[in-house]
């Protein structure tokens, strides 16, 4: 192994046995990582990157994976052949790795000390004082305010991005050769992915550790990468320096990803046309209860008075934290969780309802969510799942009408009429979220709720929905409610757009403008945060 | 895909290890299905792969096939063992005895009360006149007496009887060695052969326990649902109702009843269900209260789809997978509950074959070993087949297990 190589990974397969299949899930890649560099590994879900990754730490589920070749060089060994009792070495160590869900990444049972410690009681036989001193010295490191109060905390009581920060505190208290991070920010917000990303690049400057940083998303490769490898299919089809490959990708699927960005064109507003919903401060509270009788102690405001407005064939994009009460929104509005207030839509008052008497007005409002995987019901075929709602309001409509019905709609979002009567698993993420649109639309509605209809989806799919989308809007002037913490698909949808924080309206108005020019120093550290990775100043979100 | 995301959850049935379709968006990603026609009544795809599972589970799968004959040849425990022929035919005219019950003036008697083809005299007769006879392999039904035994009852299984026992029974007036009927399993303290008893009591304990298990399911599963689905108060009430009725003492309560009661097959079986039927709830409840939050539910009630509905065609699917897991171990039960009571006396009326009065005659002859071990070596037999089909239908269902 030459000077200056951290980890070398060479001609590494990956397969995966189930059954009497053996399917290949990484061929014969090879790439080096060099000391103090980040390296970063990008490809869409399923392109085998984040294998590649665990099998570094071999923490695959061995026997039904395994290396039918390659080889991975660390410090002159090479990493597939060691023993297990000599792996457990490494890991936590000399190489540790950051998951993507510091949700779950944590043991809910022990406090923050307590994860820390094990670490380096583990490697270091550290215990006591110079054990505490050390979980404290690492904890400032990452950014953590006030350690010393947070020693004895659990993780619940802790933010996602703060959950983050202390995996990556565990991760660097042994002061590792080289630190793996696993799509470590998919799941933060955008304002904690930025202050996380910022944080990691800091700690690699200034430790002087290799890097190796798995994601799906191109615009943090380049705010954080010095070295890039993109990975399809299980092979890595392009590497370089990011500047080299970002200016001049050689490979068609490079080119295509860094052109994958969706196409902004959004519907007009229009303030001539007829309204077609309107709320007049909208509340959805929750009840705190507590003691025996249940007693009502205070709520949690999920939407604290919002007052919407939506007429026909706009789409109002409504953005916002994780928490910030959008979803809410988007599911009292349809009156799938009750609320308080006004809702006027088609000028008639929703609010009130019955279930039964709400389902004239269900024809006419639908929604898609966010999970492709969990919006269809496995065990239905396609063609049941989209004649479902026909059945409901159409109850007089003969099978062939209804038929006609699916294999239009199929055709409408871009799917093959004949796949209709397979199940929901045998399609791709994308394919399975036009189905739900096709759910929608074979009703057809006026208005539909979207919400977070791409976030699940890959780069290259999410610009394919956002056209498709944009084109059935032309089509059937249809109106949207676009829910979404993603700017860029928001801005290339949005006519309208409300920016919403602790379940209320921080600033509203016309999406071209606000982007343009935001009023509040929250809208603006948001639209930072996303458009160019940068974390705000203290104060203005949280951290 | 994610190595860690893999096993997400039953609902996806991500096939651990499979990456996911990586081709463009809009070709199909699957193998092609079967065109234009639905595919209704064929295996779905989920459930193709787990009856594959099941049956990669040898032990499960022969624990099924021998389950299966030994119910199927139970059910026809008439032709197997039955104190009257299947066929005659006598004078140009054939009698289904097994079917229908003819007098013995038929055969030539003169007292005109049903014909005992065991009797002595009958077969002479029907010898006399060459009728031909096809009799069941045993020639004991579950009631009938073997008045020829080798000695008192219970007598032992014939081909366990030596020089000293047929001395024994030629001394002391019993039937001499050469002329007995076989006895497989010996007799017991009545009299009444063992391996009738043994075929007639297997059939109706599996019965018994498959009718339970399935009334106990339905009502279950229907009382879970409306508890998880509908949730708040009906759940609270319907929960402390539940956790009410289960603190009363079964046991006691069903000696009580079954002394009050004259105990046959379908009041014992009400009894039972009394109790029996919350075993399922609690889980039903769960996976109800889980799955109505699913984003296809939501996407349901979005449409308009009436509750009924949506319980249903779209909850109950994932409920019955949790059900299914446990039918195998809640049939086991409920055979050892019958069995348990038959052996306390409490069970089934007199007379009837069951497992339980064989395993109490075993306790109360120690000097008859083969009553107590027939017994023994039966019950172990059917509930260790039970289990290990219910261990492999478990296996089956269970999205993360993978077979390597």
């Amino acid at each position: 192994m030459s000077e200056g190589l951290c980890l070398s990974v060479r001609d590494l397969s990956i397969a995966f046995r189930s059954g009497q299949r053996e399917t290949l899930a990484v061929d014969r890649v090879s790439f080096d990582i060099v000391k103090g560099e980040c390296t970063a590994l990008v490809g869409e879900s399923g392109s085998g990157k984040s294998v590649t990754a665990l099998s570094i730490l071999r923490l695959l589920p061995y026997p039904a994976a395994r290396h039918p070749s390659g080889s991975i060089n660390f410090q002159g060994q090479d990493l597939l052949q060691l023993t297990e009792r000599q792996m457990r070495r490494v890991r936590g160590d000399d190489i540790t790795i950051v998951f993507q869900e510091p949700m779950t990444s944590l043991n809910p049972l022990h406090t923050i000390e307590k994860q820390i410690g094990e670490i380096l009681l583990l490697h270091r036989g550290l215990t006591g004082a110079p054990a505490r001193a050390r979980t404290l010295e690492v904890l400032n490191q990452v950014g953590i305010p006030n350690p010393e109060t947070r020693l004895k905390s659990y993780p619940h009581q802790l933010s996602g991005g703060q959950r983050q920060r202390v995996m990556i505190a565990m991760a660097l208290a042994n002061e590792p050769d080289l630190l793996i991070a696993d799509e470590p920010t998919t799941a933060l917000d955008v304002t904690v992915q930025a202050q996380i990303i910022a944080l990691l690049k800091d700690l690699q400057a200034r430790l002087g550790m290799s890097l190796l940083f798995i994601t799906h998303d191109l615009g943090i490769v380049r705010k954080i990468a010095q070295r890039v490898c993109v990975m399809k299919d299980g092979k890595i089809v392009e590497h370089g320096s990011v500047e080299q490959v970002f200016a001049s990708p050689q490979h068609p699927y490079t080119q295509a990803l860094l052109a994958a960005e969706p196409r902004p064109d959004p519907a007009p507003p229009q303030p001539n046309a007829p309204m077609l919903l309107e709320t007049d401060q909208l509340k959805v509270w929750f009840p705190i209860t507590s003691g025996l009788m249940r007693k009502v102690v205070g709520h949690v405001k999920a939407c604290d008075g919002l007052t919407i407005t939506l007429r026909q064939g706009e789409t109002l994009g409504v953005v916002g934290e994780s928490g910030s009460g959008k979803s809410t929104l988007g599911r009292a509005i349809l009156r799938l969780i009750s609320s308080e207030g006004p809702i006027a839509f088609m000028g008639n008052n929703l609010q009130g309802l019955r279930f039964k008497e709400m389902r004239p007005y269900r024809r006419n409002m639908q929604i898609v969510f966010q999970d492709p995987y969990g919006s269809l019901s496995p065990r239905m075929s396609v063609a049941d799942i989209i004649k479902e709602g026909l059945k409901v309001h159409h109850p007089d409509m003969t099978e062939r009408e209804r038929d006609q019905k699916v294999v239009q709609a199929l055709g409408d979002v871009g799917l093959d009429p004949e796949t209709r009567f397979r199940f929901p698993h045998e399609f791709s993420g994308g394919q399975r979220q036009r189905i739900a649109v096709a759910r929608a639309v074979v009703l057809e509605p006026s208005f539909i709720v979207l919400d977070e209809p791409t976030s699940a989806l890959d780069m290259l799919i999410q610009a394919q929905m956002v056209d498709l989308l944009r084109d059935l809007q032309k089509r059937h002037n249809l109106t949207y409610l676009f829910i979404s913490h993603d700017l860029r698909v928001v801005a290339a949808l949005a006519s309208r757009l409300v920016v919403m924080r602790h379940g209320q309206v921080v600033e509203a108005g016309d999406a071209a403008e606000l982007f343009r020019n935001p009023k509040t120093d929250y809208t603006r550290a948001l639209f930072a945060a996303a458009f160019k990775l940068e974390s705000a100043p203290e104060g203005v979100v949280e951290q | 895909m994610d190595a860690k995301t893999l096993p997400k959850s039953a609902e996806t049935e991500i096939e651990p290890g499979i990456p996911p379709e990586l081709k463009p968006d809009n070709e199909p990603a699957g193998p092609l299905g079967l065109g234009g026609l639905p595919r209704g009544f064929e295996f779905s795809p989920i459930n193709l792969r787990r009856w594959q599972n099941f049956k990669n589970n040898r032990r499960g799968y022969c624990s099924l096939w021998i389950f299966l004959v030994l119910f199927v040849l139970s059910l026809l425990a008439e032709f197997i063992a039955n104190d009257k022929p299947l066929f005659i035919h006598y004078d140009g005219k054939s009698f289904f005895p097994i079917f229908v019950t003819y007098p013995d003036t038929d055969f030539g008697d003169v007292l005109g009360t049903a014909a005992d083809y065991r009797d002595p005299y009958l077969q002479k007769f029907l010898d006399e006149h060459h009728a031909i006879e096809i009799w069941a392999p045993i020639r004991f039904s579950y009631t009938t007496i073997n008045d020829r035994p080798p000695s008192a009852f219970p007598s032992k299984p014939t081909w366990l009887l030596n020089a000293a026992d047929c001395d024994f029974a030629a001394k002391n007036g019993y039937s001499k060695c050469g002329t007995l009927e076989y006895n497989w399993l010996g007799t017991d303290d009545q009299g009444r052969d063992v391996l009738a008893r043994l075929i007639y009591g297997f059939r109706i304990s599996v019965l018994f326990g498959l009718v339970l298990t399935i009334v106990s399911s339905v009502i279950g599963v229907a009382a879970g649902a409306v508890q998880g689905y509908f949730g708040g108060w009906t759940d609270l009430l319907f929960q402390r109702f539940i956790e009410i009725w289960t603190s009363v003492p079964e046991l006691y309560l069903l000696l009580i009843i079954s002394s009050v009661l004259v105990p046959g097959f379908f009041v014992l079986l009400g009894i039972l269900l009394l109790f029996s039927w919350v075993r399922l709830v609690g889980l039903v409840r769960a996976e109800f209260l889980r799955g109505r939050n699913f984003e296809y539910i939501q996407a349901a009630r979005a449409l308009g789809v009436s509750n009924k509905v949506i319980m249903f065609r779209h909850l109950l699917p994932n409920a019955m997978v949790a059900t299914m897991t446990f039918l195998p171990f809640v049939m086991s039960s409920s055979v050892m509950t019958l069995t348990a009571l038959d052996f306390l006396g409490f069970g089934l009326p007199p007379g009837s074959p069951s497992l339980g009065e064989l395993l109490s005659q075993g306790k109360a002859n120690v000097q008859a070993p083969w009553l107590g071990l027939t017994g023994f070596f039966t019950v172990a037999l059917m509930l260790s087949l039970l289990i290990f089909v219910g261990e492999a239908v478990r296996d089956a269902f269970d999205p993360r297990k993978t077979y390597t």
